[in-house]
């Protein structure tokens, strides 16, 4: 039996390479690095001291959230999250639901990993001087991890599925497949699909500490994300967050919608922390399956795919990436696809990671190029000796590409992969 | 502060909670917040906090039950003031 045909119908961004669609199209073509020096974190004796934040004027928030809701808001990912999400919305050409009836076959999946840090130790420090009356009502919708899909589904005033996934740097892609499943399933037209991540020193921290963060380009930030290079020396923090309208191919004719790109299927699994996979590390097995099964779920064959947007942080794990795609597609050297990672821009934005690359991914396919990579010209030699070097743009190619994998792997040894093409 | 300054404070406080208009330009003694300004129930907790940081008092729990128009909460205010 087909499967129902699910398309793209709007994008929004919020990222440290551009805080609307049009800004980040033009920043990643043009490899503009959104990676600065954080003075607080020095401050705060981290050992990297840089990091992808997206930068805006206060008052554009006016323009997306009501007085109350933006009072005491204390929540850098809700904020992100809204504004991608609603920007999305919009640009699908929908407008805000005023009438008292839900929109009963619209939903919203919207992933996060973690949410308002900033209001939680707020929080916390009444509480800890018995002060918990003084805590007022937006502590709960504000550090409730579902507070994103909450608001925006009361925003846009939706009737179906609303609600967040969690997996980790996985879930902004996982969203998106989750979404595709609920429409081909029948079960919803349009979902407004996404991930968000909060800034700061406490969602950073942890990281840091477990010192997979680079901490000798504090002079330097725009260099220090280094995908597949020999001196990638670990992932730069970042933020933000992406969102994706997916709508049922039926849905978007009949309203004469903008498609950007058909999603034709993906697949997400885990490694099951066995076989060489840990809480932190993957299993290779596992990832070679889950990009096979989507390749599979998407009814394509490995050499349809022109372009892979990895996940590719820029830590010693590149090379094992690099060799899982080669093995799950049994393509190498010349035969290989091109491949790129976002992160050498934006950084690494965690939850939000998996949905702002796949904006980046969708507008390669409706802008017809492929960014380059920045910082890897000193390509590291295990990736040198499996694939081409050519495969591996530096500067953005004037290219127009079919069919683009996208996969985002994850903490707890989970991965998710997404076949995006474009639409015709 | 007599009634009148009150009242015009807590216009100011209660302003931004209130979802209909045409209640907020009728504003008397009598009004109520949940009914006649629609202000949603889980944001009186608010309005009683702005109350608090406004007129530097504490209002109980007992206290901020009554709250719920305009007269009780006038009430309740000038009471903790006395007491102040």
């Amino acid at each position: 039996m087909n499967k129902r045909r699910v398309v793209i119908t709007g994008l929004g961004v919020i990222s440290s390479s551009g805080t609307n669609v049009s800004e980040f199209n033009s920043n990643i073509q043009k490899g503009v690095s959104g990676i600065c020096y954080i003075e607080e974190l020095k401050r705060l004796n981290f050992s990297c001291q840089i990091a992808g934040l997206p930068i805006y004027k206060k008052e554009y928030l006016n323009d997306y959230f009501n007085s109350i809701q933006l009072k005491g808001l204390s929540a850098s990912g809700m904020e992100y999250g809204v504004m991608a999400g609603m920007d999305a919305w919009q640009n699908a050409g929908f407008s805000v639901n005023k009438s008292n009836i839900p929109l009963w076959d619209t939903g919203v999946i919207f992933g996060t990993g973690i949410l308002g840090v900033d209001k939680f130790r707020e929080a916390i420090y009444k509480v800890d001087n018995g002060n918990v009356r003084r805590l007022g009502s937006t502590t709960v919708t504000q550090t409730m991890a579902s507070g994103i899909s909450a608001f925006l589904g009361g925003m846009i005033g939706c009737g179906n599925m609303v609600t967040t996934n969690s997996s980790a740097c996985s879930t902004g892609t996982e969203a998106i497949l989750m979404a595709y499943n609920r429409i081909t399933n029948n079960e919803a037209e349009v979902i407004l699909a996404g991930s968000t991540s909060d800034s700061g020193p406490y969602v950073w921290g942890g990281f840091d500490a477990m010192r997979i963060l680079p901490y000798k380009y504090n002079d330097n930030p725009t260099e220090a994300s280094r995908p597949m290079s020999a001196t990638a020396s670990g992932f730069v923090p970042g933020s933000g967050a992406g969102a994706l309208v997916l709508e049922s191919l039926e849905s978007a004719k009949k309203r004469g919608a903008t498609i950007y790109a058909e999603i034709l299927g993906g697949h997400v699994n885990s490694g099951g922390q066995r076989g060489g996979g840990s809480m932190t590390a993957p299993n290779n097995e596992a990832v070679q399956r889950c990009i096979r099964k989507a390749i599979d779920n998407a009814s394509i064959q490995s050499e349809d795919i022109d372009v892979i947007n990895g996940h590719l942080t820029a830590t010693i794990k590149d090379v094992d990436e690099i060799q899982n795609w080669c093995e799950a597609l049994k393509r190498k050297g010349e035969d290989f696809p091109y491949i790129n990672s976002l992160k050498s821009m934006v950084g690494h934005c965690l939850a939000a990671s998996g949905s702002i690359e796949s904006v980046a991914t969708v507008l390669q396919l409706k802008e017809n190029y492929v960014f380059g990579n920045i910082n890897c010209e000193d390509l590291h030699p295990e990736i040198a000796s499996l694939i081409n070097r050519e495969k591996i743009p530096t500067r953005t190619l004037d290219f127009s590409p079919n069919i683009i994998a996208k996969a985002s792997f994850g903490f707890g040894d989970v991965n998710a992969c997404v076949i995006f093409k474009k639409y015709s | 502060m007599n009634k009148e300054q009150l009242l015009s404070k807590l216009r100011v406080i209660i302003t931004p909670y209130v979802q209909n208009e045409e209640g907020l330009q009728n504003l008397n003694e009598n009004t109520d917040f949940i009914k006649d300004l629609e202000i949603n129930s889980a944001n009186l907790v608010d309005v009683i906090l702005d109350v608090e940081d406004e007129f530097d008092i504490e209002i109980d729990n007992e206290a901020m039950e009554k709250m719920l128009t305009v007269k009780a909460s006038i009430q309740v205010i000038e009471q903790k003031l006395k007491a102040k």
